[in-house]
């Protein structure tokens, strides 16, 4: 048993942002409230002194990638989910560009079950929506969806084409699956590596016009009215899309979206001939960063969303045009949503915890909230510790992060999955 | 003033004063293209590296020259013969180079940032002459001292560059250079090749679609090449660009009497240009080659001269100087 | 670096006599006029030179041609230095071949400038022959350089600079000796 003591407890779903002890049996929680700590034995039970910090339900990232199978020399299910609880997640979403992709009910099996073996937070997998994610054939979706995955999507590429898509939707509907899209046109996009804008002018990169998302993200939504499916928007990056979001929302349609933590920081303006600032979608252009800041705070975005993308530090070390897009976000998510959305006042504290709990669970389709009987999945955090980032001393194999060596303040500092604590930073480390 | 350089990666974080220094510094050796002997021991014993990843001959053949009139030794690495095409990185590339201890780099490369990609990387100096569509600093300078020279000065003059501006580093350079003396700068071409974001590069920019309208009044015209690579985008059909763009006598003569026309070579006469204008009295492209040599014996003797940042310091010279 | 004055060697009245002496040695010397030319060596030995082809013109009503040199490309200390000196134009507008050349300096001491002025005078062309001459002979050669015409030979140490300062210039006009205080 482990009982959390002296926390300040925010779980959105019961609107409860209070005092609160909690005690978790067997992965579970057994009790919250004031009296989870009476009648205690002293001598099976852990304490973990929350006194200061903050507890929320388990956190998840709806989008990631973990690089197993076929890429491990970037990141392993091991070494990813590591990172993973270090930055307070609980559950990670992970997408099916692997090698081979996750196609077929034999590579989901493959991933559940080294996770199962490996894995310090759950894993579940996203599905391709195309055989081989190449835009022709529908994948085994429901072979998939047995073997454990919670969504479908084609990511590090659009599902080709709107005809595909409306047939993925279609299948999906009746899977009850949500469909996930990278939103991105190819033709506009053709060989850009940043936003167009004055700063790709200046730089003399090929730049990416924020219309080669908004014009797929509209061809999506006009496809959800159509199908009447679950669409979610990966990594959505401008005005433009989030627009027609707004527009979904406003018809009762059940399309949702995501943002990362690096499109609401950072903008092209911050781009410079360095990859650890390339990834895709590109830094959006200051407008679009705010009108997304906009949409975390109104509640028209539904998650963030890390995108943690890892490359080997040998792939990412080459001239700006031909580095990999991608750069890594488990460990530095939470802190970057204190620092630029909570501590500036742009969004309220609770406001943030549903980012990464009841909205991204909304997505999937599932509960996210601290009650007895839940699953014992909580996320601690300190909204103040401060503490420096360095990309050399993260858990994850990879090294592409534009924050290395940034300040923060406020931090994950404990992690538990199934009543296990995972991840516990070592200034927190306070046994009973 | 003496001014100190550690690379020259582009013209847009230069001052006005160190531009104005490198070209006055051109200016000996403007004169020293006139000598009958073009030979100098100033770096002999040095060896510049000269790292083209992209097909060039009249750059390439420019800085050779100007290495070997200083006395230097010349490293030659061309993209065709080297290990770039088989996939090696320009990194691995780069230690290469290292590994034989250039005294100088200079280096062209189809990617935007390579140069700025080399210097942050090794500690000897880096002449960037050219990189993707972002700068080419050389040439940027070596006109400006064709401009100051034709017409006395280089403040205040209104500039047109006619051509495919969003491909162009050179015109980048140009942009960058004569804004920073108060240029209104004029930039003219197809619409699609000159899109809005170029106005932000620098202050008192205007694009213009019309070249009548472009050019009326300029006192410079700088063309740009239309290329036979598949870099413009979209392409246009030769006619089409001749029929709106190309540089003509009579459109010509819309400018200032005497208005210099630059070019950064080579020219394509009957397309961009009239056959009688680049071969005319205002045209600058002999100059050009010229100031080109000049400006790159400048840069090459303030880079790669002098000792090396960690050769022991020398035992004290005797000198009748007060020091 | 501070300096110390210790004596003045030459006051403005003095260099001027002794540049009108020095013109006269020249002409002498060459047998006249014909074919000559001075060779001022920046910085100071361009007035220097200039002054000279005046004061022959003075007498001899021949306007003798001047040129100026700037030996910094030819310098044989430049891989040593840590920075780059600043390069100054040279502008010799009449051809060198078959001159008779006199190249005017300020002070003659190792003779390394000297040298990197012969350099620079010999990428130009074929004179026929150079000669130099010098304000201030202050001795301590390290090549086999002498100097034809002298204005006044100087017994220097090695910590002692000749400073020569002239209107054109430095607003001032004399030659001092000077002493290096550290």
């Amino acid at each position: 048993m482990l009982l959390i003591k002296g926390a300040r407890v925010i779980d959105p779903a019961s609107r409860t942002d209070a005092a609160q002890d909690i005690l978790l049996d067997g992965g579970r929680i057994s009790k919250v409230g004031a009296d989870a700590s009476a009648n205690f034995k002293e001598n099976d039970t852990e304490v973990f002194d929350a006194k200061g910090l903050i507890v929320a339900p388990g956190f998840i990232d709806l989008h990631c990638h973990l690089r197993e199978p076929g890429q491990e020399m970037s990141e392993t299910i091991e070494t990813g989910t590591r990172a993973a609880s270090r930055g307070g997640f609980t559950a990670v979403c992970c997408m099916p560009n692997t090698q081979p992709v996750n196609d077929s009910a034999s590579v989901t099996r493959g991933i559940v079950e080294r996770a199962a073996a490996h894995a310090s937070v759950r894993v579940w997998p996203i599905g391709a929506a195309s055989v081989g994610s190449k835009g022709e054939a529908l994948a085994e979706i429901a072979a998939m969806k047995e073997a454990g995955i919670v969504g479908v999507s084609d990511d590090g590429k659009p599902v080709a084409t709107a005809r595909l898509m409306r047939q993925v939707m279609d299948y999906c509907r009746s899977l009850d699956l949500p469909v996930i899209d990278h939103c991105e046109d190819p033709t506009l996009f053709a060989g850009g590596v940043m936003r167009e804008g004055a700063a790709s002018i200046r730089l003399g990169l090929k730049g990416i016009p924020a219309q080669s998302e908004s014009i797929c993200a509209g061809r999506d939504v006009e496809l959800a009215l159509l199908t009447e499916a679950r669409l979610h928007i990966a990594h959505m990056s401008t005005r433009g899309a989030l627009e027609y979001v707004r527009f979904a929302k406003k018809q009762g349609l059940r399309v949702t979206c995501e943002v990362t933590p690096h499109h609401f920081t950072l903008t092209d303006e911050d781009v410079r001939y360095d990859s650890r600032f390339k990834m895709n979608p590109p830094l959006a252009s200051r407008e679009d960063r705010d009108a997304l800041i906009e949409g975390l705070a109104d509640g028209s975005v539904d998650a963030i969303a890390t995108d943690h993308a890892p490359h080997h530090p040998a792939s990412k070390d080459v001239e700006f045009d031909r580095a990999p897009f991608g750069i890594t976000g488990f460990e530095t998510a939470l802190s970057l949503g204190l620092s630029e959305l909570v501590h500036k006042n742009k969004i309220s504290l609770t406001r943030l915890v549903e980012l990464f709990t009841t909205g991204p669970a909304r997505v999937l389709g599932i509960e996210r909230k601290i009650a007895a009987g839940q699953a014992a999945d909580l996320t601690i955090f300190s909204a103040d510790h401060a503490w420096t980032f360095r990309a050399a001393e993260s858990a994850s194999r990879s090294r592409n992060t534009p924050f290395d060596g940034r300040a923060f303040r406020g931090a994950p500092m404990a992690t538990i999955v199934a009543g296990r604590i995972v991840y516990c930073r070592e200034s927190a480390a306070r046994a009973s | 003033m003496l001014q100190h350089f550690e690379d020259l990666l582009g013209i847009e974080t230069l001052t006005r004063e160190q531009i104005t220094f490198i070209l006055d510094q051109s200016k000996p050796f403007q004169e020293f293209q006139r000598h009958p002997l073009k030979k100098l021991a100033t770096l002999r014993g040095k060896t510049v590296a000269l790292a083209f990843f992209e097909p060039s001959t009249r750059t390439r053949i420019s800085f050779a020259t100007a290495a070997a009139r200083l006395g230097a030794d010349t490293m030659n690495l061309q993209a065709e013969s080297s290990s770039l095409k088989k996939g090696e990185s320009l990194l691995d590339t780069v230690r290469t180079l290292e590994a034989m201890r250039p005294d100088g780099i200079v280096i062209r490369h189809s990617s935007s940032g390579a140069a700025d990609f080399v210097a942050e990387r090794l500690e000897t100096p880096v002449l960037n002459a050219g990189d993707g569509t972002h700068e080419h600093p050389t040439q940027g300078l070596l006109d400006a001292l064709t401009i100051r020279d034709r017409l006395g000065k280089l403040d205040g003059l209104s500039v047109t560059i006619l051509g495919d501006i969003l491909h162009s580093r050179v015109a980048r350079s140009n942009i960058h250079l004569l804004s920073k003396f108060g240029a209104r700068i004029t930039l003219c071409g197809p619409a699609m090749w000159i899109p809005r974001q170029l106005e932000s590069l620098a202050p008192n920019v205007r694009r213009v679609t019309r070249v009548e309208e472009a050019l009326k009044d300029a006192d410079v015209i700088i063309v740009l090449r239309v290329q036979t690579e598949r870099i413009h985008e979209p392409a246009l059909a030769a006619e089409e660009y001749i029929l709106g763009y190309q540089l003509t006598r009579e459109r010509l003569r819309l400018a200032r009497k005497g208005a210099p026309v630059l070019h950064p070579g080579p020219m394509i006469r009957g397309l961009e240009i009239d056959p009688d204008v680049a071969d005319g009295p205002q045209s600058c492209v002999l100059e050009q080659v010229t100031n080109g040599l000049a400006v790159r014996m400048a840069l090459l003797y303030h880079l790669v001269g002098g000792a090396p940042a960690d050769a022991p310091h020398p035992a004290k010279e005797r000198s009748n100087a007060a020091d | 670096m501070r300096v110390v004055e210790k004596r003045q060697i030459l006051s403005a009245e003095e260099i001027d006599r002794t540049l009108q002496r020095v013109a006269h040695e020249i002409v002498e010397k060459s047998g006249g006029t014909k074919n000559l030319a001075l060779i001022g060596v920046r910085r100071r030995g361009v007035p220097l030179s200039q002054r000279l082809a005046r004061t022959i013109f003075g007498f001899s009503k021949v306007d003798i041609p001047v040129g100026t040199l700037d030996i910094t490309l030819y310098r044989d200390d430049l891989s040593t230095v840590a920075s780059q000196p600043v390069v100054q134009s040279t502008e010799i507008s009449f051809p060198v071949d078959g001159r008779d050349l006199v190249v005017v300096d300020d002070v003659l001491y190792t003779g390394r400038t000297i040298r990197a002025a012969m350099n620079g005078l010999f990428d130009l062309g074929r004179p026929q022959r150079v000669r130099l001459c010098v304000l201030i002979d202050r001795g301590h050669r390290e090549l086999p350089i002498e100097a034809s015409f002298i204005g006044q030979t100087v017994q220097t140490s090695d910590t002692e600079i000749v400073e020569v300062r002239l209107r054109e210039i430095d607003n001032e006009e004399r030659v001092m000796l000077v002493d290096r205080v550290s």
